[in-house]
């Protein structure tokens, strides 16, 4: 038991900390541009499916990250117009309608997947990128600054996406769209153009999230690869309070939790491994229970507009 | 009961013919859509789709066999529809079905087990009633969170559902494994059997038809009566109808909610409970076979009717026993059913706007035709 509290475990633990949260975020930052424009897509996973099955293809066939990447953020787009226009244009319930794209992305990933590779191969993704100066620093540069460029990619993003969401006009286009879509669209904001771009950016942002796991922190693709992460994510959209700030907190808890649990199996403590994996989502219920009266959630979140209605 | 009300429930039980089959037509279209675009994909895969089609034709119905494991199939569907039914009509969103099927299934077996020497006239209800205790209680987790703290019972009946598989991987891997396996040194991931007498009764021989089909049907029909001949009922269709009108007419909007997704649960845990005693007699490892999603696909295409959700469940239940046939004949994996899945859902739920906008006509045409005739 001494060993966990050694310094190089605990500095192991919280680089794959980093790397672990690396999908949440993009995942869970996607979605809140989706949820602040009023729109919640609960396809996040099947999202993130179906883009890491087709930048692990690209990979695999033509031996170029970038092009996978790029698949990767095709394929959420298109992901992204079939959510908005069922959810936006026919407006369907939004809770079933992602759990409709969710089950398409599960099914079609998994079909695509054992066609053209069929046994579970790995590739040589994005490699790690060392920051000069910075990751020479002892321990800390290896927790930090040490990581591929998807990782960083991702911590990136949380001001990036504060900046858009807090000072831009497409941000106060997005929120007001999300909170009063009847007073947005009078003051002639398009509200259906608003949602789609807002679903498209979060689902490529899921598809991204998807590529960092088969072609960056894992390199292979199998079966339902991400098992629920991007359900987690949408998760970590309502106990981030719909704040870039939030959800990186709270993805990093995740995948700290989740990185402890790796190595408390790694070093043979005896945890059975199921209780294990059970952790992050008992937490994830206890987090929501906890923090979900804090922060109001957008008030149109989940329900289409319709002109002249209220 | 106010006035405006009355009217409603007099409107529903006029038989609308139009609207029943306008009703009926769009999911069936939704499905033709689904199965042309599973088409495209299987030409992009060279298969020929007529090849594969008539496979899972022939597959779901073409055999004694075929036709009864189609049932057996539809018999989980069912159930797990009939409490989508439930909890749609309380709008209440309950996705995790495969969760509370899991630990029905768990209880459902711990229970014979443990009471291996109960007759069978008294062990099957039993335990087919702690199977629907053990889903209750998994629904009524989310139900009392959203109850009393409004959390997201979409999130959390999905983390529900990863917490109950992993219950079952440790219970199934320790105190539940078949002792038989240890001695043997198998160690196989799955449970002892289950007394005989825990058994339901199969209803064709050499087929896994059982008696649980029936009672599916038998719930569907109790489902109907609780939900439109009982107060109870008629106070969880209200609060998903307009929550707003149920509230203010004293009716207890949350404690509602979390009663329907309570009672989802534990249509999904009897769900459970009849694949062990009537189907494997024993737990395996994806003993849900996703019939928790799936289930809601049939729920969706029945209407959100109990009634209307049996034959959607044969639907399915053909489609994925098709599905299992096109995999052993044309190598086109099984996946292919769920991805088509998904899109009958996507569609589905899309045409509902032209459902509505229907109906708003029709209401409009018939308050202009009352102003016209006074």
């Amino acid at each position: 038991m001494n060993d966990v509290f050694q310094l190089s475990v605990i500095a192991g633990i919280l680089t794959s900390a980093i790397r672990l949260a690396t999908p949440y975020l993009y995942a869970a930052i996607g979605e809140t541009f989706s949820q602040r424009s009023g729109v919640l897509n609960l396809g996040v996973d099947g999202i993130m499916l179906l883009s890491a099955y087709a930048s692990f293809y690209v990979v695999l066939n033509t031996s170029s990250i970038w092009l996978g990447l790029l698949a990767a953020i095709v394929v959420g787009l298109l992901m992204g117009l079939l959510m908005s226009f069922v959810s936006v244009t026919l407006k369907a319930e939004q809770g079933i309608s992602g759990i409709g794209l969710y089950m398409f992305g599960l099914g079609l990933s998994s079909l695509l997947f054992k066609i053209t590779i069929g046994t579970v191969k790995t590739v040589t993704g994005f490699q790690p990128v060392k920051i000069p100066l910075l990751g020479n620093i002892p321990v800390i540069g290896e927790i930090f600054f040490n990581h591929s460029l998807l990782v960083y990619g991702a911590f990136l993003l949380v001001p990036v996406a504060w900046w858009i969401l807090e000072k831009t006009t497409w941000g106060l286009r997005i929120k007001s769209v999300g909170q009063n879509p009847a007073a947005a669209d009078s003051l002639g904001v398009n509200v259906d153009r608003v949602r789609y771009v807002s679903v498209c950016i979060g689902a490529m942002l899921a598809g991204i999230a998807g590529a960092s796991l088969s072609i960056s922190l894992l390199n292979l693709f199998q079966d339902n690869l991400t098992a629920g992460q991007g359900f987690i994510a949408v998760a970590l959209v309502y106990f981030g309070g719909w704040k870039p700030v939030g959800i990186l907190w709270g993805a990093l808890l995740f995948s700290t939790v989740n990185a402890f649990q790796l190595w408390m199996q790694v070093l043979g403590v005896n945890i059975p491994s199921d209780v294990a994996i059970m952790l992050p989502y008992l937490l994830t219920i206890a987090a929501l229970a906890v923090t979900i009266n804090r922060v109001r959630q957008p008030a149109a979140l989940n329900k289409p507009f319709e002109r002249g209605e209220s | 009961m106010p006035p405006e009300k009355d009217e409603k429930a007099v409107h529903a039980r006029r038989f609308d013919f139009f609207g029943l089959f306008f009703n009926a037509l769009l999911p069936l279209a939704g499905m033709l859509l689904a199965l042309l675009i599973g088409a495209i994909m299987l030409l992009i895969l060279k298969v020929n789709p007529l090849t594969a089609y008539a496979q899972m034709i022939n597959g779901a119905f073409g055999s004694v066999s075929g036709l009864t494991q189609t049932l057996v199939k539809a018999t989980p569907l069912l159930l797990v529809g009939l409490g989508i039914c439930i909890a749609f009509r309380a709008s209440v969103i309950n996705i995790g079905g495969e969760g509370q099927i899991i630990v029905g299934a768990l209880a459902a077996t711990w229970f014979p087990l443990t009471f291996r020497t109960w007759p069978g006239w008294l062990l099957i209800p039993s335990t087919l009633l702690v199977g629907f205790m053990a889903g209750a209680i998994w629904g009524f987790v989310p139900g009392i969170l959203k109850a009393r703290l409004r959390v997201n019972e979409i999130l959390t009946t999905v983390m529900m559902n990863a917490v109950a598989l992993q219950l079952m991987n440790l219970l199934v891997r320790s105190v539940l494994m078949d002792p038989a396996g240890i001695s043997a040194g198998t160690y196989l991931a799955q449970s002892e059997r289950l007394p005989e007498q825990a058994w339901l009764m199969r209803l064709v021989p050499k087929t896994l038809l059982n008696t649980g089909s029936l009672i599916a049907v038998a719930l569907a029909i109790v489902v109907y009566i609780f939900l439109w001949r009982t107060t109870i009922g008629y106070r969880i269709r209200a609060v998903g109808f307009n929550a707003e009108a149920a509230r203010f007419s004293g009716i207890n909007v949350p404690f509602n909610q979390a009663l329907s997704l309570t009672l989802a649960g534990g249509f999904a845990g009897i769900a459970g409970a009849i694949e062990v005693m009537g189907v494997q007699h024993r737990l395996l490892e994806g003993i849900t076979s996703g019939y928790g999603f799936s289930g809601i696909v049939a729920a969706l295409f029945g209407g959100l009717h109990p009634l209307g959700t049996i034959p959607a469940s044969i639907l399915f239940g053909a489609l994925l026993v098709g599905g299992d046939k096109m995999q052993r004949a044309v190598q086109v994996p099984n996946s292919l059913i769920d991805a088509i899945l998904g899109l009958v859902v996507l569609f589905v739920v899309g045409s509902a706007l032209w459902s509505r906008r229907w109906a708003a006509h029709r209401q409009m045409a018939a308050a202009k035709n009352q102003e016209e005739q006074a």
